[in-house]
């Protein structure tokens, strides 16, 4: 199937490619700066023209990163969470006091910051609060409204509203190991993936379950398409979009499955504006690919490595992508 | 270079897995002894070390991991499935600043299961396509052993799916005391290497680079003998005998040294039941058997290993698995002098010895 790709409508001539040095675990952009955070120590930005510029940020591995409007947050093996700018100025915001690992990062509304090191939740926002999970945390992230935090652990979810002090946190409960977490943009509906390859929902209104399995592999990668009508997901070796719309979600519905290859999905990043999902899979292509119709447009070859990042800027005409042997570039679609 | 070769180059090396060896053993064994002399020998290899976080005695190394030890069960419909959700997340972490390090060591506390650590190998695919199990090693304290056996499941455990073990302390006990604390190991599982040993002195490739969960190096399945008498030697078992408990280990060794005298143990719920014919099995009967077995008996079964001989088939297919979880392949042609004969052995708890045995006769072709 890849095979007859070479027939594809490409973009690959339009791509810079940049030197980043190590393998890549995350992109994201700041602006048109594009930022590609290396698996270790450092951060690699790159404007649409100019010397890309390597920043170091921790002292071991980059464990997980998110990205605001203005500032990458990113939590590391050395104990610390850090917010690095377009600049490449680099600000320790906190530093864990036994130097746990800082597995999870999220922000959330008006600069708040989350962090989780083991099995504790951490808030920043006008003020510090924590929580201990059931175990250690999968995943963060806050709901698009009220100022409300997602942890997903082993059997559940909690969530969480650190300024609401006192009151008990709510736990959604389905058995197993809960390792990521995503609120749909309406706030209805909470998406976890988990040890198995599946992802779990709920209902956030009446706590009804939606399982959505059938993967080949672990969701490691997972995003909200524009305007929130799909839940557009890794795992697989096609695009599995799961269906958003309707009242009820996903349940008893087949997701849309686009874009198929010998080689499984690793990571999705969805186009800010349109109903496009850019796919990366694990013989290192990377395809545009349209949800109305299925339609693909070729945005990298396949190369010697497995894609491991991709991110749109916020006009969506820059996409940015990395891989797993530290091969990256820009491609300009404008 | 011509583009392709560098790009196979780079292929080669992402594939290189990095090699994961876990330390257990009951309380007070010698574990962190055996672990710091690892990281302490001038082997000039760097060591990542995960260590259980309440752990108290210091580890001298540049990358240590505190685990918790959390053991998730998956939502597959078999209880005894089971991870260690924290090595998911750790192994994940560590694999980032993959380069620093050329191996990993678990070390697990004193009343952990091995199964759910040997077992995150081979469901987790994140782990598994990275990292790789190498052998589980289990530290005995000679003078406690026989007690803990009595008195900690925990520890039988550990005894029993071990693929290296080491009597530690053997200057506490007399040499009679030893000689049944190793009776004592045989009876659980015949099947691992033993050591004896002072302060956990051993040499590291007798518990490193073992490969014990790799299905190529699968060679033989006969029962291992004790070593490190005060001298090293890797003797090979070419000799053909049977493993009847109750008869005398005296018989014809290549290596000439005596196992005579040596007392035979039952123990009364953990044992290891060796199946063994020179007849072909037939596929379409072996592998419903033994999905329906580990099925059934997963629970109670801590680890299984064979070679087997299937009819119209030129080349020797080996298994191994843990609990529920098997894995088996085609390891290679049979040598034209190789006496083409199927042997598995399991070990486990409270095992329907007959039962098996004639599930696995019925099998043959």
């Amino acid at each position: 199937m890849t095979d007859t790709r070479s027939e594809t409508v490409s973009v690959v001539e339009r791509t810079r490619p940049v030197a980043a040095g190590g393998a890549i675990v995350a992109a994201h952009f700041l602006g048109r700066m594009a930022v590609f955070v290396l698996a270790e120590e450092a951060m690699v930005l790159a404007a649409p023209r100019g010397e890309p510029k390597k920043v170091a940020v921790h002292g071991g591995a980059i464990l997980s990163t998110a990205v605001g409007e203005s500032l990458i947050v990113s939590g590391g093996d050395d104990g610390k969470v850090v917010e690095t700018d377009v600049s490449g100025e680099s600000r320790t915001l906190a530093t864990d006091a036994k130097r746990r690992w800082i597995d999870h990062v999220a922000l959330g509304p008006d600069g708040a910051v989350a962090w989780s090191a083991g099995k504790t939740a951490v808030v920043q926002g006008k003020d510090l609060r924590q929580l201990e999970a059931p175990s250690n945390v999968g995943g963060l992230a806050f709901l698009p409204k009220g100022f409300r935090l997602a942890i997903a652990h082993y059997n559940g979810a909690t969530l969480w509203f650190p300024n609401a002090a006192g009151a008990t946190p709510e736990k959604l409960e389905w058995k197993g190991s809960h390792l990521g977490a995503t609120a749909s943009p309406d706030g209805r509906f909470l998406v976890t993936t988990m040890q198995e390859p599946m992802l779990h929902g709920w209902r956030l209104v009446d706590r009804q379950h939606m399982r959505m399995s059938g993967y080949a592999a672990r969701v490691k990668s997972f995003g909200w398409t524009a305007g929130g009508d799909f839940l557009a997901t890794s795992g697989a070796t096609q695009l599995i979009l799961w269906p958003f719309q309707a009242k009820d979600g996903p349940m008893g519905k087949q997701p849309r499955v686009l874009a198929p290859s010998e080689h499984r999905i690793e990571v999705v990043a969805c186009h800010p504006k349109q109903d496009i999902v850019a796919a990366g899979y694990g013989d290192g292509l990377v395809l545009l690919v349209r949800i109305g119709d299925g339609a693909e447009i070729l945005a990298k070859k396949p190369g010697d490595a497995p894609v491991t990042a991709l991110a749109w800027s916020a006009d969506g005409l820059l996409l940015a992508w990395g891989t797993e042997s530290g091969e990256a570039g820009i491609v300009d679609l404008a | 270079m011509s583009e392709p070769a560098s790009a196979e180059k780079i292929q080669e090396k992402a594939q290189e897995k990095v090699p994961v060896t876990v330390l257990t053993g009951y309380l007070g064994a010698g574990k962190t002894t055996l672990l710091n002399r690892i990281l302490s020998e001038p082997h000039g290899k760097k060591y990542a070390v995960i260590v259980n976080e309440f752990g108290e005695i210091g580890i001298d190394n540049d990358l240590v991991v505190g685990a918790d030890e959390e053991v998730f069960e998956m939502n597959n419909g078999c209880i005894c499935c089971t991870v260690r959700g924290d090595l998911v997340r750790i192994l994940d972490g560590l694999m980032r600043r993959k380069g620093k390090f050329d191996a990993i060591i678990v070390e697990t506390t004193g009343l952990a299961d091995p199964a759910p650590v040997a077992q995150t190998f081979f469901i987790d695919e994140n782990v598994g396509r990275k990292t790789r199990l190498d052998a589980v090693v289990t530290v005995a304290d000679a003078k406690w052993l026989n007690d803990r056996l009595k008195d900690a499941p925990e520890a039988k455990n550990q005894i029993a799916f071990a693929d290296v073990i080491l009597i530690n302390k053997t200057d506490l006990v007399s040499a009679d005391e030893l000689a049944d604390v190793e009776a004592r190991i045989r009876g659980i599982n015949p099947y691992a290497k033993v050591h004896k040993t002072q302060r956990a002195q051993i040499p590291l490739n007798e518990v490193l680079g073992r490969n014990a969960f790799d299905l190529d190096r699968i060679l033989d399945l006969e029962p291992e003998f004790l070593e490190g008498d005060g001298h090293d030697h890797d003797h090979d078992h070419h000799h053909d005998h049977d493993h009847h408990h109750g008869h005398d280990h005296d018989h014809g060794h290549k290596t000439a040294h005596s196992h005579g005298g040596l007392k035979h143990y039952h123990d009364e719920d953990m044992q290891s039941i060796s199946l063994k014919t020179d007849k072909p099995l037939d596929p379409d009967k072996f592998f419903p058997w033994v999905q329906d077995l580990v099925q059934k008996e997963g629970p109670n079964i801590l680890r299984c290993k064979g070679i087997l001989a299937f009819k119209n088939d030129d080349e020797r297919f080996v298994f191994q698995g843990v609990h529920m979880i098997l894995d088996g392949d085609h390891q290679r042609p049979w040598a034209k002098d190789e006496k083409r004969q199927s042997r598995a052995v399991f070990i486990g708890r409270n095992l329907p010895g007959k039962k098996i045995t004639e599930g696995f006769e019925s099998c043959i072709a």
